[in-house]
């Protein structure tokens, strides 16, 4: 699975918050969410944000509440995966819970410089910054979590094995 | 290899596998939270999944408490999602307006959690039943779909970092003063993924409501969860609320932990968190010593609303004013600590001092309604998190304390200790 775009890259702890302010949580519509993403730290990221494109950041990234408003808000904007030095781990499980993948690799993250373009192979771990000529690998996702995401998350993917099991 | 006490509960309810740190377990579940916010979206999920009910529906609980009573139109529809889903499914633990509360001070109120138990919810501070010994955290409304059909959640077993508690804390120094200075210590992601497991003979110290609060911002030290041992003023909270002790769990005398980090609460300071992250951990000393004027006061949620800190809030506000630069908004965390309030007399105090008392929302908290800051303003909240905009405009300041701190800045209209305002008579 192959995904990729330009960077947008922001520090440490950013919280949940910051992705989609609670007074916008009156709705799951992602488009909507979209539009208010990211909006008191940086106003511009909605409109300057392309499918596609990946965000990058610091330390702690999704830390606070459990929205899962917050991982809809970056699908919706079109961001197509996070790679940070770490996640909080409510925000990384709604994340892959949705399909949207996180890759946590420090290395990449201190060598991204703004206006990067990024490629990003899940299935092997490796991230590639087309402009510098780099690659960054990380840990693979194991098989289940691929498919997990491939299916387009976890209710699909339940959904799946629940009919499996004769219980729907 | 000993277990530690989360990992005992994760194994008794995951019968037969393996619970070692970084293990994932596929676990039965007591009970699953969610509220207004997080449950609309986990209902539509519930609906995708091809199953004719939940699992059990005396194992769920709805709680409208984010922006009710309904703040706008738009969170009347989702209030409405979550009471006709409750209806449709017959959700034993639907609680309606006018009898409802934040849910994680209600829940343990009305006798829903008992140690031993393994409960998820759809909001973060989930964490906070780890105070009767019970595991419990915070998930999104995807998984709590999935658990609405299957009862079951699938987690990785945490490592574990022990706090061990010494010593008696200081006069008004409370247990949002104590995890406060934790976090201060730590990070807000000092424990990221990790159990917090409290112990020592300073618990003898802490009240069951400074430990709800302690348990309750674990998740702001990026805990999965925190938990305390159950000891006698936990059975006799969960004999008094939930009529039944549960299942009392030890950690083993050889349990691993990643690092056991003391602290002697007779040093913890009364603690003051700065703007925007709760690890910006402060002492009352300092920050008297940068005289910080203030715009608003908030005593409630689900980490500081219940009848203990509105008492101490009440004994600084007796016979007192809020300052008339400041608006102070009081707030109930359940009706049953409301009527206790009136029945103590604490209303009036509030009422008298020039403060609104109001009915359990979470609403100011998460910048919803009842108290949303204008550009510039700053406040001093007993609430859990202090992020950029959290409780209104991106340019107002959030400072976090506890209930004295608060009562005490809203009396002097700038961040104050107790002690200075109870010296002023």
């Amino acid at each position: 699975m192959l995904m990729g775009g330009k960077v947008h890259i922001y520090g440490d702890h950013i919280d949940t918050d910051i992705i989609i302010a609670a007074r916008y949580l009156v709705t799951f519509d992602e488009k909507e969410l979209a539009r208010h993403c990211m909006e008191d730290l940086d106003a511009g990221f909605a409109q300057r944000v392309q499918a596609g494109d990946v965000m990058v950041a610091g330390r702690n990234f999704g830390c606070g509440s459990s929205r899962e408003h917050a991982p809809i808000a970056l699908k919706g904007a079109g961001i197509s995966c996070v790679i940070a030095k770490s996640f909080a781990r409510i925000f990384y499980r709604n994340a892959l819970n949705i399909g949207l993948p996180m890759l946590e690799c420090p290395e990449a993250v201190d060598r991204i410089q703004p206006g990067d373009e990024i490629q990003v192979d899940l299935a092997r771990g490796v991230i590639y910054n087309r402009t510098r000529g780099e690659t960054y690998t990380t840990v693979p996702y194991p098989e289940f979590m691929q498919k997990l995401i491939a299916a387009g998350g976890l209710v699909p993917y339940t959904r799946a094995k629940l009919q499996e099991a004769g219980h729907a | 290899m000993g277990l530690t006490m989360t990992q005992k509960i994760l194994a008794l309810h995951a019968p037969g596998q393996d619970v070692q740190a970084g293990s994932l377990v596929e676990c039965r579940i007591d009970l699953a939270l969610a509220n207004d916010i997080t449950a609309p979206l986990a209902i539509q999920e519930f609906g995708k999944l091809g199953v004719e009910h939940v699992f059990d529906r005396t194992k769920i609980a709805l709680v409208p408490d984010h922006f009710t009573p309904n703040k706008d139109i738009a969170s009347a529809q989702q209030a409405k999602t979550v009471r006709e889903f409750a209806q449709k499914e017959g959700i034993q633990w639907y609680f309606e307006v006018g009898r409802m509360g934040i849910e994680h001070a209600l829940l343990p109120e009305a006798g829903l959690v008992k140690p031993g138990d393994l409960i998820i919810g759809a909001d973060s501070h989930t964490c906070t039943y780890g105070a009767l010994g019970a595991f419990s955290t915070g998930v999104g409304s995807t998984d709590m779909g999935c658990a609405m059909a299957t009862g079951s959640v699938w987690l990785r077993v945490p490592e574990a970092i022990r706090f061990v508690l010494t010593g008696k804390p200081g006069p008004y120094v409370s247990g949002k003063d104590v995890i406060l200075h934790i976090i201060g210590m730590i990070g807000v992601d000092g424990a990221r993924y990790t159990s917090m497991e409290f112990t020592g003979d300073g618990l003898q110290y802490l009240s069951m409501a400074d430990r709800f609060t302690m348990a309750n911002m674990a998740v702001e030290g990026g805990a999965k969860n925190g938990i305390f041992p159950v000891d006698d003023a936990a059975q006799a909270y969960a004999k008094e609320h939930a009529g039944d002790i549960g299942t009392i769990l030890e950690p083993d005398a050889d349990a691993v932990y990643r690092e056991t980090i003391e602290i002697d609460l007779s040093q913890v300071p009364l603690t003051v968190a700065y703007p925007h992250l709760p690890e910006n951990a402060h002492s009352i000393q300092e920050a008297m010593a940068e005289d910080i004027a203030i715009d608003q006061v908030v005593v409630g949620s689900c980490t500081n609303g219940r009848i203990e800190d509105l008492r101490v809030a009440a004994s600084i506000l007796r016979g007192r004013k809020v300052h008339p630069r400041v608006r102070m908004i009081v707030i109930p965390a359940t009706q049953k600590i409301y009527k206790q309030a009136m029945q103590e007399g604490l209303t009036e105090v509030f009422i008298d001092a020039g403060a609104v008392f109001s009915t359990p929302t979470c609403g100011p908290c998460l910048g919803g309604y009842m108290g949303v800051l204008a550009a510039g303003e700053r406040c001093v909240a007993t609430t859990n998190r202090n992020f950029l905009g959290r409780m209104g405009h991106k340019d107002s300041q959030v400072y976090l304390a506890g209930p004295a701190v608060a009562a005490a800045s809203a009396v002097a209209g700038r961040i104050a200790s107790p002690q200075s305002i109870l010296q002023e008579v």
